[in-house]
């Protein structure tokens, strides 16, 4: 049974996932803090990857696969043949910038498909990393929350941008649909709905 | 004040449906502990030593009659008939059962209120100046701007999990009375040489272990810019903000790490996308919400009321009173009237539901059925003619709520400390009422004159003990609990930050260690001086000196 929900329009369904995601093997290096030139304020102490890590990460030959951003830069030569055929995804980590992929794949709209790994439910940077792919660079495809996604996040994730929801194995997807709708009437301008409720509604006062 | 329209009334009564299916998860073991905690959270309700805690939202400390007396209902029905105020403007109830929850929430949507976002990683209560509206310095009512904030804050999907709490202040006045520099924003919203509405942007200001004033990010702001400005700020934390140490998440961690300059640059190349995005506030917006804060229907009234000067002259409790409870009001023959939550011997900011009731009364008779929550946890009638004053008083004299204290010593501002809180390192209620008792002498209160004591039970800081005259905070020192005191902090414009004198106190030293900073202040002001001026004047050392000679001397 998938554990997948998509967005079509309006309607949220429960469908096969087709998409494989690809992980990084384990790395050696230690955990420390990440003080990048990018970012130079990063202090999040989130793992940094390695060159052997890319280099050893296995892509089945064939099929959908969502490879992790820093594999798709570093390969993306050898994944060229595959991107052309819509079987490559992109995921990206909660902490990682989105510039870097811009950088490298200035049409997002090539891809098919773009995940965001959140690893803990209480790490809202996701929500922002949706909102930049719609507003800030254009994205149009599916934009797909995978990893500790639980119900209650889903109406956020929605008005963030995001379009399908991989629900952690152990929660029912089918449950989690009604999530969506926790809300009839949200106040504020986002992704799903350009305009604040005071320009959708004549709120004057009666 | 304002009326929700069938939009907010629905968002409400939605938000509990949420919360009653959440609440359903948990108990049936779908949610676990750890699951269930950022979402009740975001409801105000926290698992604490004894029972649960329950944090109701005040929208920038606005209250009518109507839900004062229902907020007094539902702590008689739930809990043990009484609630807490607090430095937030919110009202918290101690003892209310988990599964009660969403019958309390769902009788607060009855009176447009609730308990959204009263805590967690999130965009917190909007708070402001208790006197906004009617105060005689006010330049701007910043009440509306609140308002769409408050708005634009709920559920805002981007910002729904933070790396820590965030929250915003609002004023309207050059004298500062919603401590908007110690947010981790603050506005201030005033008039500029067009005489159009604009802010004025601190960020990063806070207290908790790491206490520092904002740093100005912007000084001038156009008014319909302020949501996507906030959206550019919180973006910026969101994104960058440490995760990875709950102590160092707060936007202040970032601001200073970063450097005010850069992160303002940061912040303006994405506010540079948001400008006039569709967040964008319409004048047709502001002058809705404005409506809901137009101007009472004032009485023309003389500046003076012969039965007023005659009670003050001949009742020297009223007038004692009188002194302290009443702040000026911009239109003739109206005070505001403060109503003590501070008696001697009873924990700071309580009130109990025949209290509630009480106060819902006077509210409606004398007030316009309104009134307001101070951050210094005390419950404000705003607009009170001059010829009614005396009969507020009896009223609120007959049920504990005219202690003549207001801004003196015994006026402390107090967390729920370590007798409710299951953060808190120490208890702060026996502390205060430890010195309420020590001082309660109400002509030598008068003496020693204006000053703020502020009691926090951990560094988290709720009892806004850094921005005290005297600031108390309890720590923990290998399992029992000790009490370190600061001096010199303050609120308002000349905000500052306290001074630890030294090494921290058992529970017991503590009214004798407020004593002798009192006495040394007694001994060395000036006539003008309030306790605050002295300090700045001589600094920590002879306070210092004399708090700990007597250990000197014994040993």
């Amino acid at each position: 049974m998938s554990n997948l929900i998509k967005l079509n329009g309006d309607v949220a369904s429960i469908v096969e996932n087709e998409w494989t995601i690809v992980n990084l093997p384990a790395g050696q290096a230690e955990e420390r803090k990440q003080a990048g030139k990018v970012v130079l304020f990063k202090l999040t102490g989130e793992k940094t990857v390695t060159d052997e890590q890319i280099a050893d990460t296995v892509i089945p030959a064939s099929g959908k696969v969502l490879v992790p951003l820093s594999v798709f830069i570093a390969r993306k030569a050898e994944l060229q043949t595959r991107i052309a055929a819509s079987e490559i995804g992109v995921w990206i980590a909660t902490h990682e910038v989105l510039e870097s992929l811009i950088e490298n794949q200035p049409d997002l709209n090539a891809l098919p498909i773009i995940a965001v790994n959140v690893e803990r439910f209480a790490d809202g940077r996701i929500f922002s990393l949706g909102t930049l792919l719609r507003k800030r660079y254009g994205y149009k495809n599916e934009l797909r929350a995978v990893g500790d996604v639980l119900r209650d996040q889903l109406f956020f994730l929605k008005r963030s941008g995001f379009t399908s929801y991989l629900i952690r194995a152990d929660r029912s997807a089918e449950e989690a649909l009604a999530s969506l709708k926790d809300f009839t009437t949200p106040y504020q301008g986002a992704v799903d709905e350009a305009l604040p409720v005071f320009k959708r509604y004549n709120r004057a006062v009666k | 004040m304002y009326k929700y329209d069938e939009i907010d009334q629905q968002i409400v009564d939605e938000r509990v449906a949420q919360f009653r299916d959440q609440t359903r998860r948990y108990l049936a073991g779908e949610l676990t502990e750890d699951e269930f905690r950022p979402l009740r959270l975001q409801n105000g309700l926290y698992i604490q030593r004894q029972a649960p805690m329950l944090r109701i939202a005040v929208p920038y400390g606005m209250l009518s009659s109507r839900q004062l007396r229902k907020l007094g209902d539902i702590a008689k029905k739930y809990d043990k008939a009484y609630g807490h105020f607090s430095t937030r403007q919110n009202l918290q109830l101690n003892w209310p059962k988990v599964e009660d929850v969403p019958d309390i929430l769902a009788e607060l949507a009855t009176v447009e209120m609730h308990a959204i976002q009263t805590s967690g990683n999130c965009i917190r209560n909007i708070t402001t100046d208790q006197f906004v509206g009617i105060a005689p310095d006010e330049v701007v009512d910043p009440r509306a701007m609140a308002e769409i904030m408050r708005q634009w804050s709920t559920f805002h999907p981007e910002f729904a999990l933070l790396p820590r709490k965030f929250k915003i202040a609002v004023s309207g006045t050059q004298d500062d009375r919603a401590v908007v520099q110690v947010h981790d924003i603050g506005m201030e919203f005033y008039l500029d040489s067009n005489k159009k509405i604009a802010v004025k942007v601190w960020v990063g200001g806070g207290l908790g272990r790491t206490p520092i004033l904002g740093s100005v990010i912007r000084e001038h702001l156009e008014w319909q810019h302020a949501l996507t400005y906030c959206e550019a700020i919180v973006r910026v934390y969101n994104l960058h903000g440490r995760r990875d140490n709950m102590f160092k998440a707060r936007i202040k961690i970032l601001v200073k790490a970063l450097g005010i300059d850069e992160f303002k640059r940061q912040v303006e190349a994405e506010w540079a996308h948001l400008k006039d995005a569709p967040n964008t506030i319409t004048e047709a917006e502001l002058a809705r919400v404005s409506k809901h804060f137009d101007a009472m229907p004032y009485e023309t009234l003389p500046a003076h009321d012969a039965s007023f000067d005659a009670a003050i002259a001949s009742n020297p409790a009223f007038a004692a009173w009188a002194k302290r409870s009443l702040h000026v009001h911009k239109i003739p023959g109206y005070r505001a009237v403060t109503l003590s939550l501070k008696p001697h011997g009873s924990a700071p900011g309580d009130a109990s539901t025949e209290q509630m009731h009480v106060i819902a009364d006077l509210a409606e008779q004398y007030s316009f059925g309104e009134l307001r929550v101070s951050h210094e946890q005390n419950l404000i009638l705003a607009d009170v003619k001059l010829g009614d004053l005396f009969a507020v008083w009896q009223k609120a004299r007959a049920h504990g709520l005219a202690t003549p204290n207001i801004g003196l010593l015994t006026d402390i501002i107090c967390c729920p400390g370590g007798d409710f809180c299951s953060l808190a390192n120490a208890k702060s209620i026996p502390i205060a009422v430890a010195i309420q008792q020590q001082f309660d002498n109400l002509d030598y209160l008068h003496d020693i004159g204006d000053i703020e004591l502020n009691i926090s039970g951990c560094m988290n800081a709720c009892g806004h003990h850094h921005v005290g005259h005297i600031g108390i905070l309890g720590v923990d020192k290998d399992g029992s609990e000790w009490y370190q005191v600061s001096i010199g902090g303050s609120q308002g414009n000349n905000a500052s930050i306290g001074s630890v004198i030294g090494p921290s106190f058992s529970a017991e030293e503590m009214p004798a260690v407020v004593q002798k900073l009192i006495d040394v202040y007694l001994k060395e002001r000036t006539p003008e001086e309030q306790f605050i001026d002295t300090v700045r004047r001589l600094g920590v050392v002879p306070f210092k000196a004399h708090v700990y000679a007597k250990d000197e001397v014994a040993a």
